[in-house]
């Protein structure tokens, strides 16, 4: 959003607002809410002086639990020109050089000593701090620091911080989408504010919170789910406006064919008072609904039937029925109206898909994405891109290999990603020990027209046939 | 047509990517009466072009036939006249990402280069962002401003003809995010921090060589940025085939009774679909260094 001259009110924390909580490389999603305890990272404290406070301030956990903003002072004061050593060759690691006891330790901490004079703590009761060299220094000072810090950071959430908790708390829950393979997807699939998007994933609603983030609450996206409703915890961690959720669609896979085939119906033909009528309509959903609804309302029915016989002449028992059968008529109503939404809600859906001119697909799920993608790739315009990612490789290539039988798609590629952090500092500048294995495979392309040209004579051949210039004995 | 919003038809003026076949092509401007020489013949802009959907097969006079394509930020950064090295996709997604680039965002960037990175994020930007970028180079400054007018999206640049390390992006207190991508990114951190919000934002710095890392990273230390992290992205691509494996011939555990004259023929051989690598792949691009200025 353009920002307003020096109107900082955007760029601050409010009430109910949803963050992200930052130790570190740890991040936790939470919704500010005063007087609630939140835990993070094995402490807790209450969000209560957030609010208030800008976005990306950091914060020390104080006794109490409370939050106090830290003051950029100036730091690292502590690693003055002291003593140090040159090399490691005399120092002994026999686990004793560090003379405070865990119990030492703890009782700093309930002393309320801050995380920085702990650490200064351990350095002047360890006797071999002052012979490990400088870089060794720093890097036992860092990794105290780490542990004994209690600080906090709190962040506007957002795709990167996101995409990057996710992975590093809750892969299974992602399919293992690491976050770089995610960048790759949004980028890939020209995700940009205005288009249509059909959005399947099994990601906890992460992907479709991603993809909504770029959309920045222009044009629309439609999230096909599957059972009995759309996962969207991922997405309302971003704290959207109410706004953006206005484009947001959902549309259960169970009607794909029918919708497909022209054969779904969501008008309710039969506007009846009697929510039991079953309407002589196609569509599975209504009538399914309208037969649920028939058999809650039966059970409470009988049951108090049963009741009423029995004490048929009572004035308190006729007052209570009456109350009972409001309550009854009530739910019904209720019933009805929640149903109505769904249906328009399912209109809604379909009108937006029917049309078949989609500007955008993207897959991410635990089903195998052969069906899935050959199943929602109807709904695209020609010349629109499509991205699908799997965390294994064979299920993609079922998918490349069906597509090249089928046609109707160019510029296949299945290609995955592959992400190294470095460690930068004066003489130690290094790739990072420790790398990520995998972060899954994505099949990305650009849907073209099925039809036949009007004019000139029709081959059989695509131009990717005229492509194949084999150097090894392979068939291509 | 424009770089940022789709449209269904082809019209004068646009800017299409004609599809050849695999990792083939190249774009066209179109215009009435233009004709287009490929391979397979002769493309005529206004009988196969002006008012066909994007996405049709167009047959060429030699009989051979192409598709007409949408233009993207991606194709676009496929076809490009280079004038400098430019960066590729990966590498843009994961930038794109980590800035936290979004509609609405403004963005300064130095140097434009041949535009690969700016007209990405103008998709990502538009319709409400802008974008502020800098080129010390006059011709490409020029080639640049031209280029975003003819692809429609030059409402949501500035382009600057300056040295950003001397003169800075032209702009104080609006960036969301800064992009460098210049020879000496620390001596532009300065710049970067003035023309990013006071309330915060990201930088990036491309870098091909470690030795530049290390100055940059020096340099946002300094000046006070945290979340400092230096990273690199490559694509492996996977090639599918099919592929025939022979199966050894152990011969039989049977005792030969008769002497046959002719030998069983044994041709048995498994087919396996899979992916091979290409001969060679991208293995270095540049490093690319995070941080994000702290609310002051």
């Amino acid at each position: 959003m353009a920002d307003n001259g020096d109107n900082d009110s955007q760029h601050r924390v409010n009430e109910g607002d949803y963050v992200v909580l930052k130790r570190g490389d740890i991040y936790k999603a939470v919704q500010i809410q005063k007087k609630k305890k939140t835990v993070f990272e094995k402490q807790w404290f209450f969000l209560d002086n957030a609010v208030g406070e800008l976005y990306g301030t950091t914060f020390e956990v104080v006794t109490g639990g409370t939050l106090q903003p830290r003051k950029p002072k100036c730091v690292e004061s502590s690693a003055d020109a002291k003593e140090a050593g040159t090399d490691n060759r005399n120092i002994l690691d026999d686990g004793k050089s560090q003379k405070l006891t865990r119990d030492d330790i703890e009782t700093l901490k309930e002393q309320g000593l801050k995380g920085q004079e702990i650490v200064q703590q351990l350095i002047e009761n360890s006797t071999t701090f002052r012979d490990k060299t400088e870089f060794a220094q720093e890097k036992y000072i860092k990794k105290k620091k780490k542990k004994y810090e209690n600080s906090v950071m709190v962040l506007r959430p957002s795709c990167r911080v996101l995409a990057m908790m996710y992975h590093g708390r809750e892969p299974g829950k992602i399919c293992h989408l690491r976050y770089d393979t995610l960048a790759q997807m949004l980028t890939l699939g020209n995700i940009h504010a205005g288009s249509k998007v059909l959005v399947f994933e099994t990601c906890a609603g992460l992907v479709l919170g991603a993809v909504m983030e770029r959309m920045g609450g222009y044009g629309s996206v439609v999230q096909m789910y599957p059972g009995g409703g759309p996962v969207r915890a991922g997405m309302e961690s971003f704290g959207f406006p109410s706004h953006f959720h206005d484009t947001l669609h959902e549309f259960p896979i169970c009607h794909v064919n029918a919708l497909l085939a022209g054969a779904l119906d969501t008008e309710a033909k039969d506007k009846d008072a009697d929510s039991g009528q079953a309407n002589g309509d196609k569509s599975n959903l209504t009538q399914t609904d309208s037969e649920k609804a028939e058999s809650k309302e039966c059970s409470p029915d009988t049951e108090d039937q049963c009741m009423e016989t029995s004490t048929s002449t009572d004035p308190a028992a006729d007052k209570e029925r009456e109350e009972r059968e409001k309550l009854r008529e009530i739910r019904g109503q209720e019933k009805k109206v929640k149903m109505e939404e769904k249906r328009k809600k399912l209109a809604a859906a379909a009108a937006v898909l029917e049309g078949r001119n989609a500007d955008g697909l993207v897959i991410a799920s635990r089903f195998h994405p052969c069906p899935v993608l050959l199943g929602l790739i109807k709904f695209l315009a020609p010349s629109r891109p499509f991205v699908v990612y799997s965390q294994y490789k064979e299920p993609l290539i079922e998918c490349y290999t069906k597509l090249r039988e089928q046609g109707g798609a160019v510029s296949l590629r299945l290609t995955d990603s592959w992400i190294r952090h470095y460690q930068v500092l004066p003489n130690r500048t290094h790739p990072v020990l420790l790398m990520s294995g995998g972060g899954g495979y994505l099949l990305s392309g650009t849907t073209v027209s099925t039809d036949t040209p009007k004019m000139g004579p029709t081959r059989g051949e695509e131009p990717a046939a005229k492509r194949l210039k084999l150097t090894e004995t392979t068939e291509g | 047509m424009s770089f940022v919003e789709y449209s269904e038809f082809i019209q004068e003026g646009d800017v299409a990517i004609i599809f050849l076949g695999h990792d083939s092509m190249m774009p066209v401007k179109v215009q009435q009466g233009a004709q287009t020489q490929t391979r397979y013949g002769v493309i005529r802009h206004s009988k196969d072009l002006i008012g066909q959907r994007f996405g049709t097969k167009v047959t060429c006079s030699k009989g051979g036939w192409v598709y007409v394509l949408h233009p993207t930020p991606e194709l676009w950064t496929l076809n490009l006249p280079h004038r400098t090295q430019i960066l590729y996709t990966t590498d843009i997604a994961n930038i794109t990402m980590m800035l936290e680039l979004k509609p609405g965002s403004v963005v300064c960037e130095s140097g434009t280069g041949s535009g690969s990175l700016s007209h990405a994020i103008l998709r990502t930007i538009a319709p409400t962002g802008h974008l502020h970028t800098v080129e010390f180079h006059q011709q490409r400054a020029e080639k640049a401003a031209e280029e975003f007018r003819e692809h429609r999206v030059g409402h949501l640049v500035t382009v600057r003809n300056q040295d950003v390390c001397k003169e800075g992006f032209g702009v104080t207190g609006v960036a969301d995010a800064v992009f460098l991508d210049i020879p000496s990114p620390w001596e532009a951190v300065k710049h970067a921090k003035n023309a990013m919000k006071r309330q915060g934002g990201r930088v990036c710095s491309f870098s091909p060589c470690i030795e530049q890392v290390q100055k940059t990273v020096e340099a946002l230390a300094d000046e006070g940025f945290q979340e400092i992290s230096t990273l690199e992205v490559l694509l492996r691509v996977h090639d599918v085939r099919s592929i025939t494996l022979p199966l050894p011939d152990f011969g039989s555990d049977q005792p030969l009774e008769t002497p046959t004259d002719t030998p069983v023929p044994s041709n048995a051989s498994v087919l396996c679909k899979t992916t091979t690598p290409p001969r060679d792949m991208a293995g270095h691009t540049g490093y690319l260094t995070f941080a994000t200025k702290p609310s002051v």
